[in-house]
């Protein structure tokens, strides 16, 4: 390649971070560490029921009982989990209005270019902020609520909603899934919560935004989301944290629940600070997030644009339980400088006539490493099933590696699985041909990997779509060749 | 096995020289930390030897006398000629001198024989690959292996015909067996190997086997590996294959019967511009049980690999594929390809296909498909629309599915042959003969599905 080029693509892949500032607000932390008492100290601080407190110190005792896992192509520095601060919370909370939000917040959310007062006019997006674990502000709630439809802060649908809260958490993803599963269920300290009722279709797209904020801390919420028979929503999630030198852990949880006939669309743009170009800092996002279709005909689609965190280890998931079920997911994932992502997603294939989609769209750059890891499972009973998975893999520098570990397990004789995957770099020719046409080499690589993600970028809300398109352009920028 | 090991040591090592006694050592003491693979590994968690393991079986630490040589080892191939070597329950079965020396150079013959008369080439070539992967099972045949077959080919020398080694296990016990086969090839040397697994019996056995190939610079090997082995054997079969540069390797894996197989295959890449084929076809029933894992190392420039592999499940089997290619940071201009293609007949067969890529180097070629189905009922409505019964038509369509592996076959009449074994498979006939696999019945007309050509 062309000197030029390799030096483009450094400028484009070791961009610094522009969501690293730090917000001074008062922040309430529980004292450092993890035991039980800090477990019943986040309940009880949350003024939570009974059951809610079962729930958390039984995954907190099944949680010692496990090891962290390794099985992941990431090289995981120890993490010490008593050096964790487990709750963190903006001191005002639960604005009533927009107007008693404290304006640092609002200011931290507009310069993320999140308004949560601009939102409220234009018709558009329901927002709930969610600061160092705690929801800071929902919009739109009222107009939702005409419709029946409960958006809120999960603290809040504890404390409005504990029928649903019982009946649901933990049901698609339990405590005892994985590692970081039952630290979530044990700490895990707000998040939202999203029901909308039988036949009911959510007018506008659903948006959390997550921050980190405060040093040292951990950031564990917990997001279920139930469509009910024949109810549709959009929802999105967006994520940015400050720029510091030490790791922080993020685990979260995301369930969701598609009835007979529902369609829930989940769109993620995950903006974790990655670290510096040296590999140092950033955010550890463990994070476990699971669909099922339970009822027949309906619908978990998963979209996610990856280009933050030090460490990603995330698999959405669909268990396509009704007949008819369909799941999808679409993933672009980047990773630069010395990020690792392992990241992909399970299809669970149980009810009949299943069906479901996958296309992963992985770019490595710099020192990174960026695995696809995918389970598609056709179990006896899913006669036939049908699944088309499609993983991809851009190579931009000869100093990182891209891999894809595809899991394929068929048990039955009318179902069709098909996998295919290519991994190259970005072709010299499609390059010379941009060139040739006067396109400047970081505008060719920059429209070509537009090009090579956009199967995935076009199944994004319009907002997100402009803004991971945006992030796309800027993590990449001067980093292909 | 580390008790069998101690007890009989002074047995084990009898025929060592020092450094083969200190390998031998050293792998035991691997072994005690690894220990039997078990479905925890993530190599090993589709494929679970706990059963075979508690089947409980008799380890013999000398040849046992072998009646009717000939009866065993009557095998012809129509029209191919063959120089064959024969293991009977992993020992080298000597017809007058247990090491040939051919007039063109090359040596072939039993292994414990080539520790002794070959002590240089030995410690060039012995454990070297296949001390690096990390296999409880390879650690194990390291520290037991007394015989197997030893061939070198010299510098410049190409085998005028091919060698084929069959490995049978005849036994009225349970036998545990681990021969261990050493394979070198000089430079800018040739050689065509068929490997045969087969059992005489329906009696329970373990076989262990450890294969190692090494080629050197500008060689070029052809392995046809064929097992057919019975229902209620476990057989596992680990080939390590050392490539250095400008060599060619194209290696077939048939597997038409046995209880529970797994095929163990690491490819080192490690000159410059080689070029590899690994074809695989399985075609199983009952409760048979398949696993293929292939590792290819890319560590070189300029490579090329290309896998093949292609299964029917028919009944309660059940089959597994693990490719992994590796390429390293300075394997550029790397070409890697992985397939694997699958049919189910049945509710109760399964696939577990995972195919990984692990690629470090960014100027690569490098992709892979899996598909797992069932034969296209349009062609079967065309070909039932000419009047082809449907027994016949599902025939000629799983031919066709497995032909695309065999026709890769350079050897014409070891490709006829196997075509008519792979036929006859589809038929249901060789479940298992009384006879080794390439002696089915010693017709000599090709096989033919019974079509009325006349209705086409």
């Amino acid at each position: 390649m062309e000197p030029d080029t390799h030096k483009i693509l450094d400028q484009f892949t070791q961009r610094e971070y522009k969501y690293g500032f730090v917000t001074d607000i008062e922040t309430e932390m529980a004292p450092r560490g993890l035991n039980e008492d800090i477990v019943r100290f986040i309940s009880a601080r949350k003024n939570e029921p009974e059951f809610l407190l079962d729930f958390r110190l039984k995954a907190y005792r099944y949680w010692l009982t496990l090891k962290q896992p390794g099985w992941a192509h990431l090289t995981i520095p120890p993490i010490n989990y008593q050096d964790i601060i487990y709750y963190a919370a903006p001191k005002k909370n639960t604005p009533g209005s927009l107007e008693e939000v404290d304006p640092e917040l609002l200011d931290t959310f507009n310069k993320l270019g999140i308004s949560l007062a601009e939102q409220k006019k234009l018709a558009g997006v329901a927002v709930d902020a969610v600061m160092d674990s705690v929801s800071v502000k929902t919009t739109f709630s009222d107009t939702l609520s005409k419709l029946g439809i409960i958006f809120c802060s999960f603290t809040e649908a504890v404390q409005k909603h504990p029928e649903l809260i019982r009946q649901y958490l933990g049901t698609v993803v339990p405590y005892t899934d994985n590692y970081f599963a039952a630290l979530n269920s044990a700490v895990f300290s707000d998040g939202s919560f999203c029901y909308i009722p039988k036949g009911v279709r959510c007018p506008v797209e659903l948006s959390t935004y997550f921050r980190i904020n405060a040093a040292k801390t951990g950031q564990f919420e917990r997001t279920l989301i139930i469509a009910d028979e024949g109810a549709y929503v959009s929802y999105m999630e967006g994520c940015t944290a400050p720029q510091r030198d030490e790791n922080q852990l993020h685990a979260a949880i995301v369930e969701i629940i598609a009835m007979k006939d529902a369609e829930v669309k989940y769109s993620t743009v995950q903006n974790w600070y990655p670290g510096n170009k040296n590999g140092e800092g950033g955010i550890f996002n463990f994070v476990t997030k699971r669909g099922i279709c339970k009822g027949s005909n309906s619908k978990i689609s998963w979209t996610q644009v990856e280009t933050g965190s030090a460490i990603t280890w995330k698999y959405p998931s669909c268990i396509l339980q009704g007949d008819n079920s369909v799941g999808e997911f679409y993933s672009v994932a980047v990773t630069k400088n010395y990020q690792q992502a392992d990241t992909g997603t399970k299809m669970i294939h149980l009810g009949k006539n299943t069906r479901s989609t996958i296309i992963s769209k992985g770019i490595s750059a710099g020192f990174s490493n960026n695995s696809y890891r995918g389970l598609v499972r056709v179990a006896r009973g899913a006669a036939n099933a049908r699944n088309y998975s499609q993983c991809d893999s851009l190579l931009l520098g000869d100093k990182c590696g891209a891999h894809t570990y595809p899991y394929i397990q068929v048990e039955n004789k009318s179902s069709v699985v098909e996998h295919e995957a290519t991994t190259s770099r970005i072709s010299e020719d499609q390059l010379f041909y941009c060139q040739q046409r006067g396109i400047s080499t970081e505008n060719a690589i920059g429209l070509i990997v537009n090009g090579y993600a956009r199967q995935v970028l076009s199944r994004l809300p319009m907002e997100f779509a402009v803004e991971a398109q945006k992030l796309l352009s800027i993590s990449l920028e001067g980093a292909v060749g | 096995m580390v008790h069998l090991f101690e007890e009989n040591r002074g047995e084990i090592i009898r025929n060592d020289s020092e450094a083969i006694s200190g390998i031998r050592d050293r792998s035991l003491d691997h072994f005690r930390e690894t220990g039997l693979p078990d479905t925890k590994l993530e190599e090993w968690k589709n494929t679970n030897l706990a059963e075979s393991f508690a089947k409980g079986y008799e380890y013999h630490f000398n040849p046992v006398p072998v009646r009717d040589l000939q009866r065993t080892f009557h095998c012809v191939i129509p029209h191919l000629d063959t120089a064959v070597i024969g293991q009977m329950n992993g020992w080298y079965v000597s017809q007058d001198v247990p090491l040939i020396r051919l007039g063109n150079g090359i040596i072939m013959g039993s292994l414990a024989q080539a520790f002794r008369q070959y002590p240089g080439i030995i410690e060039k070539y012995y454990n070297k690959y296949s001390s690096e992967d990390k296999n409880g099972l390879t650690f194990l045949n390291t520290a037991f292996a007394q015989d197997g077959v030893f061939i070198y080919v010299p510098d410049n020398v190409k085998s005028s015909k091919p060698i084929q080694l069959i490995n049978v296990i005849r036994s009225d016990e349970n036998l545990f067996i681990q021969p261990r086969n050493l394979i070198v090839l000089g430079k800018n040397s040739g050689l065509t190997l068929v490997h045969c697994d087969d059992s005489f019996n329906h009696q329970p056995s373990f076989s262990n086997i450890v294969t190692e190939v090494f080629l050197d610079s500008h060689a070029r090997m052809d392995h046809y590996k064929l097992q057919n082995i019975n229902n209620n054997s476990t057989l596992v079969s680990s080939t390590y294959f050392h490539l250095e540069k400008e060599t060619v390797l194209d290696s077939l894996f048939l597997t038409l019967n046995g209880g529970l197989l797994r095929n163990n295959t690491r490819v080192l890449l490690n000159g410059d511009n080689s070029h590899i084929n690994i074809n695989g076809l399985y075609l199983m029933d009952r409760k048979q049980h398949v696993d293929n894992y292939i590792y290819i190392d890319h560590n070189a420039r300029g490579c090329s690999s290309k896998e093949l592999f292609k299964g029917i499940l028919d009944e309660n089997a059940s089959g597994v594929f693990n490719g992994h290619v590796m390429v390293r940071r300075d394997a550029q201009k790397t070409d890697a390809y992985q397939s694997n293609r699958n049919i189910l007949l049945t509710d109760t067969a399964k696939v577990n296909s995972k195919p990984f890529l692990e690629i470090y180097a960014d100027d690569v070629k490098c992709s892979h498909g899996s598909t797992t189905g069932q034969l296209d009922p349009e062609a079967m409505f065309y070909l039932r629309q000419r009047a082809i019964g449907e027994d016949n038509a599902r025939m000629l369509l799983m031919f066709a599915f497995a032909d695309e592996v065999v026709e890769k076959i350079s050897i014409p009449p070891l490709r006829n042959r196997i075509e008519d074994m792979v036929k006859r498979r589809l038929m249901g006939e060789s479940l298992i003969c009384d006879q080794c696999v390439l002696n089915c019945g010693s017709k000599e007309q090709p096989v033919e599905f019974r079509i009325d050509k006349e209705m086409i």
